[in-house]
């Protein structure tokens, strides 16, 4: 039988960053095929050609044995092959069935015929999906099988999904997987593009490794480890997330009493949160998304108005000031969307290097931009945070997205910070820069910062934090000791599933259950 | 490697306005064979060179046209569209014009604190959208449209109060301003008695001071950050709802200034028939000039050169001299376009060029030598 897929030696080549260069593999009908790669790799562009959004310069595309010509995502959409995106684009005023049916109207109509058909895909599949709730009402796992019915519902049999799991907890991973596994044995093909590589170990029955545009191989991940699977997707040994000893001094450098921002409902956005970070340590914050990070963030840096509460730099209270104030101070700030808050895409680096810091020498005398001073120092910053480019000229939007990060490290780290927050620092950036920017917050620890690190990889955080705790509907969880806390236990005290108070350390993790609401009582079992 | 970069960002500049001009030439063109006009005399009129009459008018236009587009610039650099320097202007033209009228000061320091005048209210007319935006949240696009009929109202109602009405005669005026306060021009252009506008000087330094500002002050940069990436200038600490007031302030006071040259240079009174529209060419030669101060004085040449080339239309080859709106039009529609095309463009080179350079770089590991 003829491949549901066939991709034979794809070639793009793309005016920046990356190409796919001379692509081939094969994707057996009934299985799920992951493929892995670093950021910048190319699994995105190589996804794109194969949905039909942008189109290759050389190559074939086979579905079903039959050469394809791809001009646009609805050929692919005939073709059977759809597409999940990793951000989902859903309208959230609408239902389920609005959004399902929005824009392919002609297939069951847009009501009852339409409410039959979800309801069948959804109990075919076991998506849990009911076709009238609203869904703005529905959480990120459930969005998430949503994008994945519309797909369906528009009769796709091969499924493309882009780093699905990005958004998810643990255990709605696992849920997806188990749906993925259903699709599967209802004779549907899944691509499943991923770089979190213990995933896709456990899920795919075929595992292409994607490096530097071109595959370099395609395994079995029955014989193959994560490590080994890790290598070749970046060719060389790999750094691990993990600190030395401790550096942590008991002297309070940031220290937060009771911050309370009211939301727009009734429930407070950020509720009586409470921490202190000393001087060489670092406070790793774990969380699902939109559970009041980035308030806290913004908070810390002058960008929003407390309801209540204290923030203090070292012994200065800081709750008044404003942001320019505040990062004069010495907070250096890693935004989590570098794009929006961090960098002037159309400005040259230069002016990149002194942005968040243009009233501080050298980039500044009097009232006065130093041209001059602001160039050096961003030849130093370049080249000492070894951010890639040919010159302090071209503007931030021609760097990849890790030279753009360590540019802001860079950044964040040259104009004598005291205290570091940083959000996401690794989103999005490949394990080369990824490695690079693990060894800067290390060195700011050592330094003797206080670093507040928000992130959603909890290998990442357990492996440079001093201490961890959980922010669930904008509360703080008590501490966690990531010498003995599993992804797990953090996964649990995320979704609030451990209903005790959260932040018990765990000091037994083996015997955690990993199913959501399962995990209930968890810490009690384990004691 | 910055003066190549250079180079070609200059010539990338210059792509989008020559386009936009050879897509006016083709379209308007177009619409004369259309509409069965004379096209190759059309264009001989408007190509042949001025006489020194007209260069002097064309110069004195600009001058204004110039102070206009910069004010406009000044909000886009922001990310603000100031569509109310028309009202700007006119507000603050008459209240120089009433005040330098009286001729309370001498020479000199009357022109000096009218100008102040100006600028004062001009900056005010513009802060009260300013001030709604900050505190309101209102779209900056709509107050200044409503603020610009308020003023078109208010100006004319005052102007009934205030007018030095001659006998016999039915022109409205504020009163004359004194001889000792009249700018006198320059003789500039041979061939001919009119004068060039003393404040074309003015012009040249409020461009000047533009520049300046824009780039050489830490307030150009956080000005400039904000209208890039207001998210980042925030996060970089820039104070955004101070930065639109400022903003909209500026822009004001130097919209205030565009009825300057024509009040002490040429009419040395305001009245009902004082130039209208300048607010709106000031738009379409900042988008022109690419709020770049030597593209708008180009711009607003071409501006003031078109409109006085075509003046001679009618009765030359007897075709309106309307049709000069259509080129304008035409101008301002394509040159958006190019320039967001060249943009583009530019973008893509540079990311090629960054591509290229870091490939070359010895160290940087190549894809080629990968092993499975």
């Amino acid at each position: 039988m003829a491949p549901a897929v066939e991709l034979q030696g794809i070639t793009k080549r793309f005016p920046g960053v990356v190409a796919n260069r001379d692509v081939t593999f094969s994707v057996q009908r009934g299985t799920v095929h992951a493929i892995v790669g670093e950021n910048g790799a190319g699994k995105s562009t190589l996804m794109k050609i194969l949905y039909g959004v942008i189109r290759a310069d050389e190559g074939t595309v086979k579905v079903d044995g039959q050469p394809l010509a791809l001009h646009s995502p609805s050929d692919a959409i005939d073709a059977g092959i759809g597409m999940v995106f990793q951000h989902f684009m859903l309208a959230d005023n609408l239902t389920v069935l609005e959004n399902v049916v929005l824009g392919a109207e002609k297939r069951h109509g847009i009501a009852d015929r339409a409410r039959a058909e979800i309801e069948r895909i959804s109990a075919d599949y076991g998506l849990n999906v009911h076709a009238d709730d609203l869904v703005a009402d529905l959480g990120v796992g459930i969005r998430q099988r949503v994008e994945i019915l519309k797909v369906l519902y528009r009769g796709a049999k091969i499924l493309i999904l882009d780093e699905p799991t990005a958004v998810l907890v643990p255990q709605e991973v696992d849920e997806l997987f188990d749906n993925l596994r259903e699709l599967k044995s209802e004779g549907l093909t899944v691509i499943f593009i991923s770089h979190k590589l213990d995933e896709v170990l456990s899920v795919a029955d075929s595992i292409t490794v994607i490096r530097r545009g071109t595959t370099v191989a395609t395994v079995d991940p029955k014989s193959v480890t994560s490590r080994q699977l890790a290598e070749l997707m970046v060719g060389s040994e790999l750094p691990s997330a993990s600190t030395d000893a401790s550096t942590v001094t008991d002297r309070p450098l940031l220290a937060i009493t009771g911050l309370t921002l009211a939301g727009a409902g009734v429930r407070d956005v950020l509720h009586d949160i409470t921490l202190t970070i000393h001087a060489g340590e670092v406070l790793g914050v774990a969380g699902v998304e939109g559970n009041g990070q980035a308030e806290l963030v913004e908070a810390i840096m002058g960008m929003r108005e407390p309801t209540a509460g204290r923030i203090l730099l070292a012994d200065q209270d800081i709750s008044d000031w404003h942001t320019r104030e505040i990062r004069e101070a010495g907070v250096g700030y890693i935004p989590e969307d570098r794009h929006r808050h961090a960098l002037l895409l159309d400005a040259p680096l230069w002016e990149n290097t002194m942005l968040g810091h243009q009233t501080e020498s050298p980039n500044v005398k009097g009232i006065w931009v130093d041209a001059a001073g602001a160039k050096a120092g961003a030849e130093r910053i370049l080249a000492e945070y070894d951010v890639r480019t040919p010159s302090i000229y071209v503007t931030a939007n021609s760097l990849s997205g890790g030279n753009q990060q360590k540019l802001i490290i860079g950044r964040e780290m040259s104009y004598t910070p005291r205290v570091l927050v940083a959000a996401h620092p690794t989103r999005g950036v490949d394990v080369g820069a990824q490695a690079a920017i693990w060894d800067h917050i290390r060195r700011a620890r050592r330094e003797g910062l206080a670093v507040l690190l928000i992130s959603a990889d909890l290998d990442e955080l357990i492996g440079l934090s001093d201490t961890i705790r959980v922010i669930l509907r904008g509360q703080l969880s008590d501490e966690f000791d990531p010498d003995v806390v599993t992804a797990q236990d953090l996964g649990a005290a995320m979704t609030g599933a451990d209903q005790r108070e959260p932040g018990t350390v765990a000091d037994d993790p083996g015997t955690r259950h990993t199913k959501a609401g399962h995990g209930t009582q968890g810490e009690e079992e384990g004691q | 490697m910055k003066a190549t970069l250079d180079l070609r960002r200059v010539g990338l500049a210059l792509v989008a306005p020559v386009l936009a001009i050879l897509v006016a030439f083709v379209v308007t063109s177009t619409v004369l064979l259309l509409a069965g006009d004379p096209v190759v005399e059309v264009w001989t009129q408007l190509l042949t060179a001025p006489r020194p009459r007209l260069v002097v008018a064309i110069i004195n236009g600009a001058s204004v046209y110039y102070l206009s587009a910069i004010a406009v610039a000044i909000g886009f650099r922001m990310n603000l569209f100031n569509i109310g320097v028309d009202g700007q202007y006119r507000i603050a033209a008459f209240a120089a014009a009433v005040f330098a009228g009286q001729g309370w000061l001498p020479g000199p320091l009357n022109i000096i604190v009218s100008l102040l005048i100006a600028v004062v209210v001009g900056a005010a007319w513009a802060g009260i959208a300013g001030w709604l935006k900050v505190t309101r949240g209102v779209s900056e696009v709509i107050s200044t449209i409503m603020l610009n009929a308020i003023a078109t109202g208010l100006v004319s109602f005052l102007l009934f109060r205030v007018a030095d009405s001659t006998a016999g005669s039915n022109v409205t005026n504020t009163k004359t301003i004194p001889t000792s306060s009249q700018v006198p021009g320059f003789a500039l252009v041979p061939g001919t008695p009119n004068k060039v506008y003393g404040f074309v000087l003015l012009a040249a330094l409020v461009g000047i001071a533009y520049w300046v500002i824009l780039n050489k002050t830490r307030f150009g940069y956080d000005l400039r950050a904000t209208g890039r990436s207001e998210t980042a200038a925030v996060a970089s600490g820039v104070n955004v709802k101070r930065m639109v007031l400022t903003a909209m302030l500026l822009s004001g006071a130097a919209a205030g200034l565009v009825g300057m040259p024509l009040l002490f240079g040429q009419d040395y009174s305001y009245g009902t028939t004082f130039q209208p529209g300048l607010g709106f060419a000031g738009i379409a030669i900042a988008l022109l000039g690419r709020n770049h101060p030597v593209g708008i004085a180009f711009g607003a040449l071409l501006w003031s050169y078109l409109e006085q080339q075509s003046n001679g239309l009618q009765i030359t080859v007897g075709v309106s001299s309307e049709l000069v709106f259509i080129i304008q039009g035409v101008i301002v529609l394509a040159v958006v376009i190019a320039y967001e095309v060249v943009r583009r463009a530019g973008l893509r080179m540079e990311q090629r060029k960054v591509a290229r350079q870091l490939s070359d770089q010895p160290g940087s590991p190549t894809p080629e030598g990968v092993t499975v």
